[in-house]
């Protein structure tokens, strides 16, 4: 155990099997560090914190780490992450999903929570691809791109989360690249901290699946993409639509407010009561 | 390191450059997976991987303790030890 990485070491749980599960170089292992160090400027205690994923390759992070975790299933992270939420409104929820959880079989419960303003942090890990199952093509593969359910490249054009977000409600959406982990830290603890339904979309690598089939090489080299791609959104405000095509807008896209759900119910309660 | 000489010399010296110095860059090769993330994005080429692929401080010298490699590396294997980090008696953090 290297002794100078003490803080990633403190949150992790270290009777689980390591290194972890994921692929070498990849984009979920920069997520998690970037999610413990979030977490650890926020001074939130982890017995506050309640993790809980879907299923895929991000299904796994939870596992990990030392706070209430909750793996779930197949894109009905938001659905327990909302329960629990309403059970015990003190806690700090955050879900960690992938593109095909959120986006594919979760993606009316994504939409409701945005809607509904509750306050839950979503952390969305968008690598285009389903990685687990084989590289099956997902609602975020771009379209003329391959996948193993598209051999003759996808026909479909992709979702766009963090502006499906926007449209449905959410109140705080920030888009960010594991290239840029630094910024990632700093976007990921103000999502915990808002109140109201936040949303990350986490653009990340998925060399294996992804890149292999569309021969977008290693790891290295698709985090090199993502660098060179990249634009702020304060930057992307003065562009056209024509350069800002197959660009990666990262920032905060909407920080507002709204009443949150749990208070709003709080407040039925007391009326009923009232009437009773 | 000879930067730091220089600027030593030319009386530059700051409390920042004798904080930053780097004592050591410890590669724990149980965990690392040797996807040469770090050695790739190393600003000043630092790293390196050996031939089993694990990185490896090829010129320590260099290092300017930017913590780009502890930051990006996916499986927290790489941890680089300066002088601060000793001094304060806690090891430091992860992300400096």
């Amino acid at each position: 155990m290297p002794e100078y990485t003490r803080l990633i070491h403190n949150y992790l749980r270290h009777d689980k099997k390591f290194p972890h599960v994921w692929c070498p170089g990849c984009g979920n292992g920069i997520l998690l560090g970037s999610l413990i160090r979030a977490i650890d400027k926020t001074g939130l205690s982890k017995d506050d914190i309640v993790l809980v994923s879907g299923i895929g390759c991000s299904g796994r992070l939870p596992v990990y780490v030392d706070f209430n975790t909750l793996h779930t299933t197949h894109g009905r992270a938001l659905t327990y992450a909302t329960g629990v939420k309403l059970a015990k409104p003190s806690l700090n929820v955050i879900t960690i999903m992938g593109d095909g959880d959120s986006m594919a079989i979760g993606g009316n419960h994504f939409i409701h929570a945005a809607r509904r303003n509750i306050d839950i942090t979503a952390i969305i890990l968008n690598n285009s691809i389903y990685g687990m199952t084989g590289g099956q093509y997902s609602p975020t593969t771009p379209y003329g791109m391959r996948a193993s359910t598209a051999v003759y490249n996808s026909i479909e054009q992709a979702f766009k989360i963090s502006e499906l977000a926007v449209t449905a409600g959410a109140v705080f959406v920030g888009r960010q690249t594991v290239y840029n982990a630094k910024l990632l830290d700093n976007l990921i603890e103000k999502a915990i901290l808002k109140k109201g339904f936040s949303v990350v979309e986490v653009v990340t690598h998925c060399h294996v699946q992804y890149g292999r089939q569309n021969k977008l090489g290693s790891a290295v080299d698709m985090l090199k993409w993502q660098r060179d791609n990249s634009i702020p959104v304060e930057k992307a405000a003065k562009m056209s639509p024509e350069e800002l095509k197959d660009k990666i807008i990262t920032g905060i896209l909407v920080d507002k407010d709204l009443p949150v759900y749990e208070e709003e119910y709080e407040k039925v309660r007391e009326r009923a009561k009232g009437l009773a | 390191m000879a930067k730091v000489a220089k600027q030593a010399k030319e009386g530059k010296t700051t409390k920042t450059t004798k904080r930053r110095k780097t004592v050591a860059i410890d590669v724990y090769k149980a965990w690392c997976k040797g996807c040469g993330i770090c050695v790739a994005f190393c600003p000043k080429g630092v790293l390196a991987q050996d031939e089993e692929g694990h990185a490896y401080a090829k010129n320590l010298e260099a290092c300017i303790a930017c913590m780009q490699c502890e930051l990006r590396c996916p499986d927290f294997a790489i941890t680089v030890i300066t002088e601060d980090r000793l001094n304060a008696g806690k090891g430091g953090s992860a992300h400096g």
